[in-house]
């Protein structure tokens, strides 16, 4: 599992709602402010649309819908996270994203039983480090277009 | 040494040698004495042994030093250009194809050449040549004439013999057309004729060689005949294949003083006709340009820049404007020119000519029709068309299909054409040229044609269509239907083609290249393929329409007009609404509804609804938008591997503003 090799790596932090999330650099393209984005019909509602990235067209998910979080309307610390991931090149909507952190491989612990709103699908470990908990992102399962949130929907209403 | 970082060099510039090396063969094989020709691909044989044996590919060094061997001893008249030898040497540039193949591949390029080397062997120390006859001891060379060749004491006193007794001697030059198939056959039929005049005194090549197709296309015989010159030569020249006669009488002391001089005149011929034949062939040669190689990747990275740049310029023109400073505007209308000039250029960078395609073909057909009997040439026209890259590497194997097509179900056999009248020589065309913002291709050949009664039969018992519709397919559907998938014509499957599967492979691949195939055909005359393709598939001419806020473009070359209809004029049938459109119904296809489209205005629509009209085969379909913004040339993108399949999207384009708009692909809307 390529996420779970934060030897010793810088790692990309970003703002979801209340908790912090982390992406190795080497999978990072970039942090963009908000371009326009051009809706696509018929494809996931986490799929926000395409950007025009310097000439490229680029897919961009809103996390927050990707994990089943409420969605927020985009303001001024809203951003465009770039990754890289098997030959994909996509954009994460993130509330936000400053910070940049070195993490070491015993700092990742595995994941407790409950943690946040995001599911354990997405998430190889988090990182305790000074008082913050920072969670390891899963970019493979979090780019696999299963509909596990849809599912998750589904037995909410029947429930 | 390591040596894989010039394998990509090496292997760009083997493919290239090859194919001159294969250029110049089939030059060769037309003109057997052009010292020039043989320079040439002696020099490509020289340059692919130094590599291949640099890079340590054993067994091509091997198979291309051979090959060098003979075409030295050719140059320096060792040995002479003979059929057969053709046929050795284009086999060893097959297989020298498939070592680069294999290398390309990520092989070694090893290979079982044992054969080939052998071969190449006997044809250096002219062994396959040698003559059985005793008489004729000379030089081996397939276009010698009677006047080098020996007669021995006996001949001789013949031919004084004949001369006292009122007989005259003519030396008789028979020449065969070249792509002949039963040679033996044909000069049976040339002796025959001439025992009916007179005698054979002696034959060059000797009847043995002569019968067993040990020749080129030319022989010359020795003739005692009573009979006049033209009358012999009318009679020869009735014989099919049989392309060119020269009779001119012989004299026995005019030989006798001609082998004295033999020698000097034999140089003297030689320079002769090099300098006869340099002129033409320079014109027909190819001119050599002066290029580098550049990685396309590149290209892809120059065009993605400069389409920023042109996004840049949108708005900088739009800025000037607004300012209303003069200079401003004067510079950024420079500007805008000069971008326009780097855009022609970056997207004719991008072009190259279909002969890269096109080259191997005279090779192929040349190889099938061997291998079934038929005689067929090809003839390539607009080699010179320029295509866009991508396109170019996309077509060749539906054009391989399509020629195979017509070698094996087109073009008749020998014996057949002549039956119907037609010259025994079958003619395939390629047919390469620009229109508009297409490119055609054409294969034409004036083969069988296609039996319509045979399709329409075979569809029928496949359910491909209905008995029913029997009557109401045009001729053209009724071609057409050879393309669908599950059929195959062919009334034995042969090694070639009529698997069942193919035509309608040929037809998918070039409409996913946003191409078209349409079939024409006359029972008897031949058949034509005619393929329709974009000029490049990265730029294409769009309509803009908008819809709500959003944006999107629908590609120029599907669409059949637009209109403005009224509300009143929209028609339900079967719960669908329709219009009548100029006496057809139309269905409307409410974009609004399709790409679910937020609305953002509570305004009631207008009165008024724009359409495109867009076609996709035979069937049309209404466009409902809100409004048409104008026809522009974008550039094709794709959504990239994340998003792929989205239903009836095709891609993107970016415009002037920067933003994004999606391009509909229509054929997914049209059912």
């Amino acid at each position: 599992m390529d996420s779970i090799d934060l030897v010793n790596e810088k790692a990309i932090v970003f703002q979801l709602a209340n908790e912090e999330y982390v992406i190795p650099v080497r999978h990072v393209g970039g942090i963009e402010r908000l371009h326009p984005i051009t809706r696509v019909p018929q494809t996931k509602n986490y799929i926000k649309g395409v950007i025009n990235l310097r000439g490229v067209v680029t897919p961009i998910i809103d996390l927050r819908i990707r994990f089943g979080m409420e969605p927020k309307e985009h303001d001024e610390s809203t951003r465009i996270i770039i990754v890289h991931f098997n030959e994909l090149e996509v954009g994460f909507v993130v509330d936000g994203a400053n910070d940049v952190i070195d993490i070491t491989k015993q700092s990742i612990e595995p994941t407790p039983e409950v943690i946040g709103s995001v599911k354990h699908d997405y998430i190889t470990g988090v990182v305790n480090l000074k008082e913050r908990l920072l969670i390891v992102l899963d970019l493979e399962k979090t780019l696999t277009n299963n509909d596990f949130q849809e599912v998750q929907q589904i037995k909410n209403m029947e429930g | 040494m390591d040596t894989s970082q010039y394998l990509t060099i090496f292997i760009d510039e083997s493919t290239e040698h090859l194919n001159t090396m294969s250029d110049y063969m089939l030059e060769l094989e037309k003109n057997p004495s052009e010292k020039s020709i043989i320079e040439e691909i002696f020099r490509a044989a020289h340059t692919l042994k130094g590599m291949s044996a640099t890079m340590g590919y054993h067994d091509m060094a091997d198979l291309t030093h051979k090959l060098e061997n003979i075409f030295d001893a050719i140059r320096y008249d060792k040995i002479m250009v003979q059929a057969e030898m053709m046929d050795v040497l284009f086999e060893v540039h097959e297989q020298l194809l498939a070592m680069v193949d294999d290398i390309t591949n990520g092989g070694t390029g090893e290979c079982d050449i044992t054969r080939l080397v052998s071969q190449l062997k006997q044809l250096e120390n002219g062994e396959k040549i040698t003559t059985t006859d005793e008489s004729a001891k000379q030089t081996p060379d397939g276009n010698k004439l009677l006047a080098e060749s020996e007669l021995d004491e006996f001949e001789l006193s013949i031919l004084n013999e004949s001369k006292e007794r009122g007989f005259s001697n003519i030396e008789i030059t028979v020449e065969l057309s070249e792509d002949c198939l039963l040679k033996a056959a044909r000069t049976f039929m040339v002796f025959e004729v001439l025992e009916q005049h007179g005698e054979v005194i002696k034959s060059v090549p000797s009847v043995n060689e002569l019968e067993e197709e040990d020749f080129d296309n030319t022989f010359s015989v020795l003739l005692v005949t009573k009979s006049p010159q033209e009358e012999i030569k009318k009679k020869l020249m009735k014989i099919s294949e049989v392309k060119k006669v020269t009779t001119q009488s012989f004299s026995v002391s005019i030989y006798k003083k001609e082998r004295q001089v033999e020698k000097k005149e034999k140089t003297d011929k030689s320079t002769k006709t090099n300098k006869t034949k340099q002129p033409a062939n320079k014109s027909s040669g190819k001119a050599t340009t002066k290029t580098i190689r550049v990685n396309i990747d590149r290209l892809d990275i120059l065009m993605n820049l400069f389409e920023e740049l042109v996004i840049d310029r949108g708005r900088l023109e739009q800025i000037s404007i607004e300012l209303n400073h003069q200079e401003l505007q004067e510079t950024v209308e420079r500007m805008s020119r000069v971008s326009g000039d780097l855009q022609n250029i970056i997207l004719t960078m991008r072009m190259v000519p279909v002969e890269q395609v096109f080259s191997r073909f005279p090779r192929m057909i040349r190889k099938l029709s061997r291998e079934m009997n038929k005689d067929i040439a090809i003839e390539i026209i607009g080699a010179e068309t320029e295509l866009d890259r991508t396109v170019i590497d996309e077509i060749g194997d539906p054009l391989v299909h399509l020629l195979r097509n017509a070698v094996d179900h087109g073009i008749e056999k020998p014996e057949e054409r002549k039956k119907k009248g037609k010259p025994e020589q079958g003619t395939i065309q390629l047919k390469a040229f620009h229109s508009g913002n297409h490119v055609f291709i054409e294969i034409i050949d004036d083969g069988a044609g296609i039996n319509k009664e045979k399709v329409l039969h075979k569809a029928i018992e496949n359910g491909i269509v209905q008995e029913n519709q029997r009557e109401t397919l045009t001729d053209q559907q009724i071609y057409e239907l050879i393309m669908a998938s599950g059929f195959s014509t062919a009334e034995a499957i042969s090694d070639v083609s009529g698997r069942g599967v193919g035509l309608d492979v040929v037809r998918n691949k070039i409409e996913s290249l946003g191409g078209r195939v349409s079939i024409d055909s006359e029972p008897n005359k031949g058949s034509m393929f005619s393929i329709q393709l974009p000029l490049t598939l990265s730029i294409i001419s769009v309509l803009l329409v908008e819809i709500e806020k959003e944006k999107y473009a629908i590609p120029l070359s599907t669409i059949i007009e637009t209109a403005i209809i009224q509300k009143e004029q929209i028609l339900s049938a079967h719960h669908k609404k329709v219009i009548d459109f100029r006496g057809k119904v139309v269905p409307l296809i409410f974009l609004e509804d399709i790409f679910q489209i937020p609305t953002t205005s509570d305004v009631e629509k207008d009165e008024y609804l724009p359409i495109v009209i867009i076609k996709k085969g035979d069937k049309m379909a209404a466009l409902v938008v809100d409004s048409f913004i104008g026809q522009q040339e974008v550039v094709l993108k794709s959504l990239g591997k994340y998003l792929k399949d989205v239903f009836a999207i095709s891609g993107a384009t970016i415009l002037g503003d920067g933003q994004v708009a999606l391009i509909i692909d229509t054929n997914a809307l049209v059912k």
